[in-house]
């Protein structure tokens, strides 16, 4: 049998560095959609707090050991980094993401300024603090946002769009750049 | 133009599709006259002023209720359509 090479979703796009901005692949681990059934709620809230999570409120992203359990839009969160347990999966539709997403670690000083031609929303610190996450769009493609620290930001779209997403972002980050 | 989405806060207009007035909300019965059902598939207010109509906030997947006038433009607020009740559960 053939022996086959796993990629990730942006590998020989990135690492990329333009002026004082890094592009680099976000490596999230295993990403599981968690949408809580109707009327188990309660059973979800009891089997994520045994495995040390909270669901998260809206826009929130909430830290666990070795994982994060992320607001991904109405009733609905991805838990990164680990596999639903099994009391999670009883409690909640769970849906296997983790080939679906591209992600890309935006870092530098002024990653606002780039992510302001692109995202419709406010990306300054005041705005989009970290722990925050945000669902929008990325120019035209749908997007997840991670708000990791001052200066980092990951942005998650869809894999099949992965190389229009790191055009994108370069893209602002070139021009971004260029003006200094 | 801006609307406030309950989970996401207020963002930009092209995050949203817009549906049509709240009437789609007030369902008649299965059974209902056909004058009701006609009412609720055709007939349409078209306020100058404030007046309600549903968009749905791509985003995050949720629709919502906008209170908002026609003639000054202004958003008086939206709430989430399953925070109505209403639905099947
Ligand atoms: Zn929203």
């Amino acid at each position: 049998m053939a022996e086959l090479i796993a990629l990730s979703p942006l590998a020989g796009h990135l690492p990329l560095t333009v002026g004082q901005f890094m592009l680099t692949e976000a490596y999230l681990g295993p990403i599981h959609s968690v949408a809580p059934l109707p009327g188990r709620r309660a059973a979800l809230d009891a089997a994520l707090l045994a495995a040390g999570l909270v669901f998260p409120a809206p826009c929130e992203i909430r830290e666990g050991t070795g994982c994060r359990l992320v607001w991904a839009g109405r009733d609905l969160a991805f838990l990164m980094g680990v596999a639903p347990t099994e009391a999670v999966c009883a409690a909640a539709a769970v849906t296997d993401q983790t080939d679906g997403w591209a992600a890309l670690r935006l870092a530098g000083p002024g990653i606002a300024d780039v992510l302001a031609r692109l995202v419709p929303i406010d990306c300054r610190e005041g705005a989009l603090p970290p722990g925050r996450a945000a669902r929008t769009q990325i120019n035209h493609m749908p997007g997840l946002l991670l708000r990791e620290g001052a200066e980092a930001i990951v942005l998650m779209t869809f894999r099949s769009m992965a190389a229009t997403l790191v055009h994108e972002v370069a893209e602002a980050a070139r021009r971004v750049a260029a003006r200094d | 133009m801006r609307i406030p989405c309950p989970h996401c806060g207020t963002r930009d207009r092209r995050e949203f599709y817009y549906y049509g007035a709240d009437d789609y909300l007030r369902r008649p019965a299965a059974d209902a006259a056909p004058a009701a059902w006609d009412a609720y598939l055709h007939l349409r207010d078209n306020p100058a002023g404030r007046l309600r109509d549903l968009w749905y906030h791509e985003p995050c997947g949720s629709w919502i209720a906008v209170d908002r006038d026609t003639v000054s433009h202004d958003i008086h607020g939206a709430v989430a359509v399953a925070d109505l009740g209403g639905g099947r559960t």
